[in-house]
């Protein structure tokens, strides 16, 4: 009797299989993002982006003539998640490409992954170089830092007209430590000083010891590469402190949490960025109608542009491509060249790196306003 | 000259807040001599009740955050002795061992419900006490910092008195001493334990939004860190004794402070575990902890 229902059950679970195989004229996208946790509001944007454009492409009829399906797990901002969630992309989901992350520690983690398992992985924001070093199969349709480091650097001296400033970094995540090993060498180079670099740890909260040190160095700007959340309680209590010099941050600092947790104090400070939402030009004003109507008024960040970004590109190459199949899909994202997408014309260069220009931000009346964009 | 004195006053207030949850770890610890692992996550729970309290009366104001304040204190005093009631007291009787993971369990019970109740973002803190900052000949002290170093030592003295010049605090003593014996002489030990566990609690939730105040973005998971720092600086001071526990969080939060300020920032743990490696060297039982030989 049991047996006779095992067998049945069996049968019926091939029926469904085969049912699955059958209805499998979707072609399964994968993607890993930081929905929840400490930096949530980074992956949250990316994935917005990035499913706005899956169901642009969608209602377009698709790519191949079949409809694009993402499916997206969630790494919690926490390390160790995200080789668990590519395995699972590729192991049950079989996707055909990867999509994600936004910070550079954890597309580390996930890319090795890819690049063993011979699958496409497109990163919207990790910025640190190393990414794309892991191998043939990774991507990115961002600058990296070390053009990010040189444009700060720049800023700094110029525009701020900054002689000694203080780099207060984060010593635990690969974003923060990359970028300002490339800010302080080009601010060097440029006759600028470095007088503090105290460092902190990744969700740390109080930043006090550091930034009394650094108020005793005299420092005349206070570069702080690193993610938002601390980025906010770094110029609070610096403010705090009765610290009035100029701050300011990576690209990492750009989500709307920034402005809710730092309040008033985070008033003025700059900021790196991928586009800015005041561009005026029609690709970009298109995208923002969009994204606003899709997602109930939300302004989209650089994150959201990036996400959106990287689904155009992997779209635009399986069409070129002209099948899912690995190593012809790689090379198609390989060749895109002057692809026009929001975040500016993306060139794949030799080193799988997209190169295109950086803008500088201010938070104004709450707001990141646009200030200066500055080309490679 | 005034770069020492405003790291001392850094240190002060980081000190205090550990002081405020070293101490339910330390209490609970005297009384039945098990570590209760969920305490840091009490302190998480006072911090939201702060933050949901807190943001239902005026901001800024000294009334709206004693009252946001007594709210997280009280809602953590009653989940405390709730957890003791629902989980320890079962186990009561049994091998330490049992309790001690038990403990780890309800830790994780907590912060994962906590993700799914309050959601996984980090959240910023209202200001609920008037924020302020005064200088004098180039130091700056805030506001906050002044309320997290003056409800912490309040609280302290208070708890001082309560463990000594009070009967419900010469039980607790007793049941600390010896529970058995305090039992025969008719201490009613289930009221005390609970009383221990809601007063743990209650310093744990005062804690949480002192923390919060200075440190404004909560999450389900604040507690993990600054939990195990106050676990340390209750073993530094030696585990079971009250004025250890601040003493050895006062230490603490004054070591990272300097580690910190320093060229040797990015060592900042390394250093200061290394120096509480160092202390335990020399006295085991921690600063102030009486030196026992097991009873086998």
């Amino acid at each position: 009797m049991n047996t006779i229902r095992i067998s049945r059950t069996i049968s019926a679970l091939a029926a469904a299989a085969a049912l699955a195989a059958s209805a499998q004229d979707t072609i399964p996208i994968g993607e890993y993002a930081c929905l929840t946790g400490k930096e949530a509001s980074l992956g949250t944007s990316s994935h917005q982006g990035t499913l706005l454009a899956v169901e642009t492409i969608n209602a377009q009829g698709g790519v191949l003539g079949r409809k694009l399906e993402l499916i997206t797990e969630d790494t919690q901002s926490k390390p160790g998640e995200s080789g668990t969630c590519v395995r699972k992309l590729i192991a049950r989901e079989h996707v055909v490409a990867i999509l994600g992350e936004v910070a550079s520690s954890r597309s580390l983690e996930a890319a090795p992954i890819c690049q063993a398992a011979r699958i496409p992985m497109i990163s919207p924001g990790s910025t640190n170089p190393k990414v794309t070093e892991t191998g043939n199969y990774i991507f990115r349709v961002c600058f990296i830092d070390p053009f990010q480091g040189p444009v700060m650097a720049k800023f700094a001296l110029d525009r701020l007209k900054s002689r000694r400033v203080a780099i207060f970094s984060s010593s635990t995540s690969a974003y923060s430590v990359g970028l300002a090993k490339y800010f302080k060498a080009a601010f060097i180079a440029g006759g600028g000083q470095v007088v503090a670099e105290p460092k902190y740890a990744e969700g740390d909260k109080d930043f006090n010891a550091q930034l009394t040190a650094i108020r005793a160095a005299g420092a005349d700007a206070i570069f702080s590469p690193g993610y938002y959340n601390e980025g906010a309680l770094i110029v609070k209590q610096a403010r705090n402190l009765g610290i009035t010099v100029p701050v300011f941050g990576g690209d990492s600092w750009e989500a709307q949490d920034l402005i809710d947790l730092g309040g008033p104090a985070i008033e003025g400070a700059y900021l790196c960025s991928h586009y800015s939402v005041d561009d005026p030009s029609p690709r970009v004003r298109q995208f923002v109608a969009a994204y606003e109507g899709r997602f109930g008024g939300a302004v989209p960040d650089s994150n959201a542009s990036l996400g959106y970004d990287s689904a155009l590109v992997l779209a635009d190459a399986i069409r070129r491509a002209g099948t899912t199949e690995h190593a012809a899909l790689r090379d198609a994202i390989a060749s895109t060249r002057d692809f026009d997408a929001v975040t500016g014309r993306i060139t794949i260069n030799e080193k799988r790196d997209a190169s295109k220009k950086a803008v500088i931000v201010q938070v104004r009346d709450g707001r990141f306003q646009f200030v200066e964009s500055v080309s490679p | 000259m005034s770069e020492f004195l405003q790291q001392l006053i850094n240190g002060l207030s980081l000190g205090a807040i550990y002081a405020l949850i070293a101490l339910g770890y330390t209490m609970v610890y005297g009384v039945l001599r098990f570590i209760n692992f969920a305490h840091s996550d009490v302190f998480m729970v006072g911090a939201f009740i702060g933050y949901y309290v807190g943001r239902a009366l005026p901001l800024g104001t000294v009334w709206g955050g004693l009252v946001s304040m007594a709210a997280a204190m009280a809602g953590c005093a009653v989940l405390g002795i709730v957890i003791e009631r629902l989980v320890y007291r079962p186990l009561r009787g049994g091998p330490t061992l049992n309790v001690l993971i038990t403990a780890i369990g309800m830790s994780l019970f907590l912060e994962y419900s906590g993700q799914l109740v309050f959601g996984a973002t980090p959240r910023a803190f209202p200001q609920i006490f008037p924020s302020k900052v005064m200088e004098f000949h180039g130091l700056i002290i805030s506001m906050n910092q002044v309320i997290v170093i003056v409800v912490a030592s309040v609280l302290l003295l208070g708890l001082e008195f309560t463990v000594f010049r009070t009967k419900i605090g010469t039980a607790m003593r007793a049941v600390a001493l010896n529970p058995g014996a305090a039992q025969l002489v008719g201490i009613n030990i289930d009221v005390v334990i609970s009383f221990t566990f809601g007063l743990g609690s209650a310093l744990a939730g005062a804690g949480g939004v002192l923390y919060a105040l200075n440190y404004p973005s909560i999450d389900p998971l604040m507690g993990v860190v600054p939990g195990l720092k106050a676990f340390v600086a209750a073993v530094l001071g030696g585990v079971g004794n009250i004025p250890g526990a601040a003493l050895g969080a006062m230490i603490l939060g004054m070591v990272e402070t300097f580690v910190d300020g320093s060229r040797w920032s990015t060592y900042k743990d390394a250093i200061a575990f290394t120096i509480l490696i160092g202390i335990l060297l020399f006295r085991p039982a921690g600063l102030l902890g009486r030196m026992t030989s097991e009873k086998v």
